[in-house]
């Protein structure tokens, strides 16, 4: 069968059961089209070679089990608004009210009765951006039919984190989240997102960033070892804007993590970020980048970084776009793997396209076992091989940890990442 | 202390012998001192008693008070009281000095049942061994041995020696690469260290470090054997005349 027919009749199974929620009706509908336009992906799109979208996009979620774990919650330490969601449905006894200084937070769910006037301008707008020069049929379908998320307005310094908190406790549920942040000029505001969701999550963020404010996002995945997800972050971000996101995935069966980003301002600072750890020949995990520099002297570094085991497999697909006029941006691209034995796989596609002749742009992707002599030379001063091995491993990590601004965060997931290692099979 | 016993060994990947019986016994508090031209196993026999992967022991023995060290992990030798200073030590990116030599020293008090260090008190001891070795504040935090120069990473070998007080130190050519200064600081390094129950193989290609670490017996290798044994003369005897007589004297 044609390629074309299996994605629309895949598409049509899809959503067969489903109906688009009330509220923001023309930005559903349009997102409707999108994806009725295009279809949903199939392992035979260029953009889908390393990972197929089947468990994605088959009608019914595939199960996942649940995972139990004696780890408390992340983030705990840190003073933070917390909202949680369980398998996609607001949890207000668990979730603190939803208020912090320089910030107005809203349900997503609400919009329809509170005219929100800028969310409703924005919701759907940067992920409509976004499939172009690539199809992101998966973003499209969540626009249509996300049944919740959370509208985030910085006017000033947030006071403190928002944590978006995302339990998992139905083996078959499927979520679809679509979260908004607007950042205003010289605002600022940290995202924390924590936890796998659902057995099947498709989620949505668009973040808008405007002159001078300041974005930064840190999340992790959760450890739920059979649960699929599939992640897109759109933001568009104006002058001297900055704009951070480290995500941290640990286990897993599919996770594929897209990230979108216009660079629309001057002197505009983007920098993405991963480290993943998978474990075992069902692990797959896909990063997905594409970042657009369409202004002056713009900054964008992405940094990731995933160690794979027991046949588990990685893959980065990373482009800068540097458009006409982009004069003097500065693109920085890095992606490795450490291969922690024969079985385990990483497929990286780095890619630049570049049409203005004064800019600075560099990918490096590597792939390889860890170091040997390094690992001798611990053991030589008395380091048990493994514990040398979790040294190294968390080193070749640390690059990516960097990223994040805060190291109050960053500790705590360099100590999940001990912790994974320390309960290997 | 140590004692080695007909030790040969190949190449796993290029089936070459290289050591071919070498016999050596180390008492303790001793320093002993291997010269020999390049290529003669030296650095080979320190790799192999500190338990590096790629050779194979096709016989003879090696036991550190007592106990067989081939049988041994890499860390267990260390455990035990093995130290080797690297020719070429090994640059570890992503991993602080400090964060690695305290990992060190507690993985060794852990193998040998003993509590780890404070990290106040193991801050303590290594500011002030460091202090000794002209170690800066910025190397301990920069990455192990990333972007030293060749001086900075023997002195950090040193400072490790130093650390983990071990009882048979291995010195693999730690003057190669260092300036008269730099060498004093090394030698005055190791001759702290100096005690009844701790010995030395210096490894070196020259006199001129023996002149500040004083050995007591001196051993020639060369093709895979010790080839000759000697008070400190024979050190003065190399440095003079070269190998090529006591190479000729075997044949
Ligand atoms: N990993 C290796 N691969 C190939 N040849 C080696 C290796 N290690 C040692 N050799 C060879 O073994 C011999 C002894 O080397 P080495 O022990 O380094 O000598 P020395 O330290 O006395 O200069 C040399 O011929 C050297 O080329
Ligand atoms: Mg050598």
């Amino acid at each position: 069968m044609a390629v074309a027919k299996l994605k629309s009749d895949a598409t049509e199974a899809r959503l067969a059961g489903l109906t688009l929620p009330a509220g923001l009706d023309t930005a559903r509908k349009d997102a409707l089209s999108r994806l009725i336009a295009t279809g949903l992906p199939h392992k035979r799109d260029e953009y889908w070679k390393y990972t197929d979208p089947a468990s994605l996009t088959q009608a019914d979620a595939p199960q996942a089990a649940l995972f139990h774990n004696d780890e408390g919650p992340m983030f705990d330490a840190i003073d933070r608004v917390k909202i949680v969601f369980v398998d996609g449905v607001f949890d207000a006894d668990a979730s603190d009210d939803l208020a912090a200084d320089g910030v107005t937070i809203t349900r997503l769910s609400d919009v329809a009765d509170a005219d929100i006037h800028w969310a409703t301008e924005l919701y759907g707008t940067l992920e409509a951006r976004g499939q172009t020069p690539v199809e992101r049929p998966l973003a499209a379908l969540n626009s249509a039919f996300a049944s919740d998320g959370v509208l985030i307005h910085a006017t000033g310094k947030a006071s403190k984190p928002i944590n978006l908190i995302y339990l998992h406790g139905d083996t078959g549920s499927d979520v679809m989240l679509h979260s908004l942040v607007k950042v205003d000029a010289g605002a600022e505001v940290t995202l924390l997102e924590t936890g796998p969701a659902a057995a099947r999550f498709n989620s949505v963020l668009e973040v808008d960033v405007a002159s001078k404010g300041a974005f930064h996002h840190v999340r992790s995945q959760g450890r739920d070892h059979e649960r699929r997800a599939v992640t897109h972050c759109f933001a568009r971000i104006e002058d001297e804007a900055l704009f951070k996101s480290f995500t941290l995935t640990v286990n897993g069966k599919l996770t594929r993590n897209e990230c979108i980003i216009e660079m629309l301002g001057d002197d505009a600072v983007a920098h993405v970020a991963g480290a993943c750890v998978g474990d075992g020949n069902d692990f797959h995990h896909d990063d997905t980048v594409f970042i657009t520099h369409d202004a002056l002297n713009g900054e964008s570094r992405q940094v990731f970084k995933k160690v794979l085991r027991n046949g588990a497999v990685g893959v980065f697909q990373g482009k800068i776009l540097v458009k006409a006029g982009a004069q003097k941006t500065d693109g920085y691209q890095i992606s490795q793997s450490l291969l922690l034995d024969e079985d385990s796989q990483f497929l990286a596609k780095p890619e630049l396209e570049i049409y203005a002749d004064d800019v600075a742009c560099s990918h490096g992707s590597t792939s390889g076992a860890i170091d040997e002599d390094a690992l001798f030379y611990l053991q030589s001063r008395g380091v048990p091989r493994q514990a040398a091995t979790d040294l190294l491993t968390l080193a070749f990590l640390a690059e990516s940890l960097e990223e994040i601004a805060d190291e109050a965060l960053a500790d705590d997931l360099r100590e999940r990442l001990e912790g994974w290692m320390a309960r290997r099979g | 202390m140590l004692e080695i016993k007909g030790l040969m060994a190949d190449l796993q990947d290029e089936d070459k012998t290289i050591l071919k019986g070498v016999d050596l016994n180390i008492g303790a508090g001793e320093v002993h001192a291997i010269m020999g031209p390049n290529g003669s196993g030296k650095s080979t026999l320190s790799y192999i008693l500190s338990g590096k992967d790629g050779y194979e022991v096709t016989g003879g023995s090696a036991a550190l008070d007592g106990d067989d060290l081939l049988d041994m992990e890499p860390e267990e030798r260390a455990a035990a009281g093995l130290f080797l200073a690297f020719q070429y030590p090994v640059e570890i990116p992503g991993v602080g000095n400090m964060t690695f030599l305290r990992t060190a020293v507690n993985a060794q008090r852990k193998a040998r049942g003993e509590d780890e260090l404070s990290a106040g008190d193991f801050l303590k001891i290594v500011r002030a061994k460091a202090k000794d070795l002209q170690i800066d504040a910025d190397m301990l935090k920069r990455p192990v041995n990333v972007g030293f120069s060749g001086g900075e990473k023997k002195r950090n070998e040193i400072l490790q020696m130093a650390m983990l007080e071990p009882k048979m130190c291995i010195l693999d050519e730690t003057d190669s690469g260092l300036d008269v200064d730099a060498m004093k600081l090394v030698a005055e390094g190791v001759n702290a260290l100096r005690s009844a129950g701790r010995s030395f193989l210096v490894i070196t290609h020259y006199q001129r470090l023996l002149d500040h670490i004083k050995p007591d017996v001196v051993h020639i290798m060369a093709d895979g054997r010790i080839i000759k044994t000697g008070g400190p003369e024979l050190a003065l005897e190399v440095e003079n005349n070269g190998y090529a007589d006591l190479l000729a004297e075997v044949v």
